[in-house]
């Protein structure tokens, strides 16, 4: 019965993410390689400017190109913006993972005879792999559960169409099909990536002497690759804030609704730093695991978590509330509903971290401590959480983050009465209220801004002045 | 203060913050009023009603089917009082289920006959009607068709927009199927999903047709004249078309309230329904910039709008429209 709308939605969707994947595989390595690699001028500057796109929710990105260019409701409208929005995903990771290879073996490689493009193509591509597949997958699972975007470009996708059909019968068994299909989609992506990953090792030896890398010289292509970045990052970043100063400006005329203003904020913090609360002590147990006491269980548990994670919003929402409705009424849309939801989607970005600084803090320590007589809780707080400490931070930001611009769950399960800054966005621009709309929308980039200075602060350290 | 101090503190006080969120869903003397309604023409029809009653109201906002169907989904364990709907499929879907509790005669004689179900369990505040906005430097007005039903020939293949997710326009199928049967809905929409341009809303239809991506649309009135009277902010270059001749695209659509079976305070709820169908409030729609058509008896809606007698809709009984089966017949033809 569904079959023709299935295979229409499979299309537009494979195409738009494997089309995604390319374009900021391309945008992500080339940047990274220009500010890690080559002799451009500004490199430090050009980073910050190129993972500052992620301070704009794509939901955001799309309401300021389609409210200058309403045209751009086509599959290649619905590429750039989505582009545009995701490819940082892919820059930061292998921007890093530049940094982490030794130059040595690139020179021995130009020694030997290698062009420029032979080098990069035989000695550094390969050893980015890791890098530019997590990149990747990140950007495609983002593509999988985008609602706000595709929807402002009219462009349909599954989780799109979930939305419709949720809109239509709440939970039918229509939805049900789509999320299904959605589901295996992940799936597949997640064996993909893993499969794709492979076993080969790249690790050095031993860490050595850090050396300088001697950057390429662009000479006389180094104004046009000022140029390209200078697009690159106009696109990216001053279209969406140059539409958003637009429409405030448009909107001041009309009156600003302070009062509203500050209450959606003031909700939106309160949810968001719950939920970054709660989601960070969820993972300390996992990523404690994960390392600690590695094996198959504690792998299963850390990639299971991956899986809710990669729905939409609206999945995890309507499962919880029929969850809730049928097993604990008397919590159906309050506060600790919504908490859990955002927990299920955003744990492994608090995992992550939490796993990395696990890594980082030497059993030994807490071993002093036991032999010193410190046990328990007394060594928890006094030992081993304050190691962890930088970590669980990061981990919060990260979360914290998501929450401010999450829609589709908030929509559902949010408590009646409190609106947070993603959903009152969301109706001022359905509405075309575009001026109504750009306050909630600057104040979400304002409270995204530190958390992505951080990120970006983490990988500027390595890079030539 | 240690680092690990203040995370604790943190973590205690938006916890505290985040508890306190939760509360302020169960207020005693609070009606919960799920509204799918627009936010503006609800809030200013109940204006005075607290300060009047002393009942406080508490919205929970969204389309017409997403409400309906939670309402389905909550059954008796629904935080509801009240239900107020754009278009009557809705709220019959959740008097079909059982939900609604019925309303006081004198409440039901506020409004016109035909504005109401022969339930008696919920009845109409307000009605909107169906319209083509077309811009006259894409197409002539002669050349506009004669039925709504003619914009699923071959000839009008990208030239037609419709918001085919939105409850709006779920409404306006619901009318053709129960006008004209299923076969021909069928058919209508097999035509329109070869046809149309799919938009997400009305007022995106108005600024599509103003700016000449697509020449027309099926939308209601109250877009155009709401955008009107802001000086056509959006949609200055378009124009409306009546259908006219009991043609279903000359629907009138019911806007409908009930009260929940479920309901903890029925007094109060039925209150609020009566409040909302009297002359006062019926007025306050018809001065107001809502610009949607007033239904209560011998209420006149606004003068910018044209007389509801001149739009001949079609005779319909607003209890009668099925939700349902209209989602099922836009799966099969794959508009939805």
């Amino acid at each position: 019965m569904f079959r023709q709308r299935v295979a229409e939605l499979l299309w537009n969707t494979t195409r738009l993410a494997l089309g995604t994947v390319a374009v900021c595989a391309v945008l992500g390595v080339g940047a990274a390689w220009l500010v890690a690699r080559s002799s451009v001028p500004g490199r430090r500057l050009w980073h910050v400017l190129l993972v500052a796109p992620l301070a704009v929710p794509a939901f955001v990105n799309s309401f300021a190109w389609i409210s200058l260019l309403p045209g751009l409701d086509t599959y290649a409208g619905a590429l750039l913006v989505v582009s545009l929005s995701y490819f940082p995903f892919v820059y930061l990771p292998v921007v890093a993972a530049f940094r982490g290879l030794d130059p040595a073996l690139e020179e021995t490689a130009r020694g030997l005879g290698l062009s420029g493009w032979a080098v990069f193509r035989r000695v550094q591509l390969p050893q980015l792999r890791v890098a530019l597949l997590g990149g990747s997958l990140l950007v495609a699972l983002h593509v999988l559960a985008e609602f706000g975007a595709l929807q402002m470009l009219r462009y349909p996708t599954f989780t799109t169409a979930i939305y419709d059909q949720y809109r239509a019968t709440f939970n039918g068994p229509a939805a049900t099909v789509l999320a299904g299909v959605l589901i295996l989609l992940c799936l597949l992506l997640l064996l993909a990536e893993v499969r794709l990953r492979g076993h080969r090792g790249y690790a050095g030896s031993g860490r050595g002497a850090a050396r300088p890398v001697r950057p390429v010289e662009l000479r006389a292509l180094t104004v046009p690759v000022l140029l390209a970045l200078a697009g690159l990052v106009g696109l990216a970043l001053l279209v969406p804030l140059g539409a958003l100063a637009y429409w405030l400006a448009g909107g001041a005329s009309a009156g600003l609704e302070w009062g509203a203003l500050a209450a959606t904020t003031g909700s939106t913090l309160a949810l968001a730093a719950g939920a970054a609360a709660v989601t960070t002590a969820m993972a300390v147990p996992t990523g404690w695991l994960a390392v600690r006491a590695r094996g198959r269980v504690a792998t299963l548990l850390e990639r299971a978590t991956y899986l809710g994670s990669s729905l939409p919003g609206i999945v995890v929402a309507l499962a919880l509330v029929t969850l809730s409705l049928r097993a604990t009424p008397w919590l159906y849309q309050t506060v600790p509903v919504l908490l859990a939801a955002y927990a299920i989607l955003f744990l492994p970005r608090a995992i992550v971290t939490v796993r990395a600084a696990v890594e980082q803090s030497p059993p030994l320590y807490d071993d002093v401590a036991a032999s010193l007589g410190s046990a328990g809780v007394d060594r928890l707080r006094r030992i081993t959480l304050p190691l962890l400490a930088p970590g669980l931070g990061a981990g919060a930001a990260l979360v914290f983050l998501a929450v401010v611009t999450e829609l589709t769950a908030t929509l559902l399960l949010a408590p009646t009465g409190t609106a947070t800054l993603a959903t009152a966005f969301w109706s001022a621009s359905s509405a075309l209220e575009y001026g109504a709309a750009a306050p909630y929308a600057v104040v979400m980039v304002l409270l995204s801004a530190p958390a992505t200075v951080l990120l970006s602060r983490d990988t500027r350290r390595g890079l030539p002045a | 203060m240690t680092r690990l101090g203040r995370a604790t503190v943190g973590v205690v006080s938006t916890f505290t913050l985040a508890a306190s969120l939760a509360a302020c869903g169960s207020d005693a003397d609070t009606l919960t009023v799920y509204s799918a309604q627009h936010e503006s023409l609800v809030r200013t029809m109940l204006e005075d009603f607290t300060a009047e009653t002393g009942i406080e109201l508490e919205f929970r906002d969204a389309n017409d089917s997403e409400l309906a169907n939670q309402l389905v989904e909550e059954g008796e364990a629904s935080p509801a009082d009240v239900f107020l709907t754009e278009n009557s499929p809705a709220i019959s879907a959740v008097d079909e289920a059982g939900l609604l509790a019925p309303l006081a005669e004198g409440t039901l004689s506020q409004v016109g006959e035909q504005y109401r179900p022969s339930s008696g369990n919920w009845v109409g505040f307000a009605a909107r009607s169906t319209a083509l906005i077309y811009n006259p430097a894409e197409i002539a007005e002669g050349e506009l068709p004669a039925s709504m039903l003619d914009l699923a020939d071959p000839a009008w293949e990208g030239r037609v927009a419709i918001a085919a997710g939105g409850a709006d326009f779920q409404a306006i199928v619901s009318a053709v199927l129960e006008l004209e049967g299923e076969e021909a809905t069928r058919e209508w929409l097999a035509g329109l999903e070869r046809n149309a341009e799919i938009y997400a809303s009305n007022t995106a239809i108005m600024k599509a047709v103003d700016e000449g991506e697509v020449p027309v649309g099926i939308t209601y009135h109250y877009y155009w004249f709401r955008d009107q009277a802001q000086n056509g902010l959006i949609g200055d270059d378009a124009e409306l078309h009546y259908f006219r001749n009991q043609d279903p695209g000359a629907f009138l659509s019911t806007s409908g309230a009930g009260v929940l079976a479920s309901s903890d305070q029925p007094e109060q709820a039925q209150q609020l329904v009566e409040y909302l169908t009297s002359r006062a409030a019926q007025e306050r729609l018809a001065d107001s910039s809502a610009l949607e058509y007033a239904v209560g008896t011998d209420v006149p809606s606004a003068d910018a709008l044209p007389p509801l007698a001149e739009l001949q809709a079609p005779a319909v009984d607003p209890g009668s429209l099925n939700a349902p089966q209209v989602t099922e017949l836009m799966q099969e033809v794959g508009l939805l």
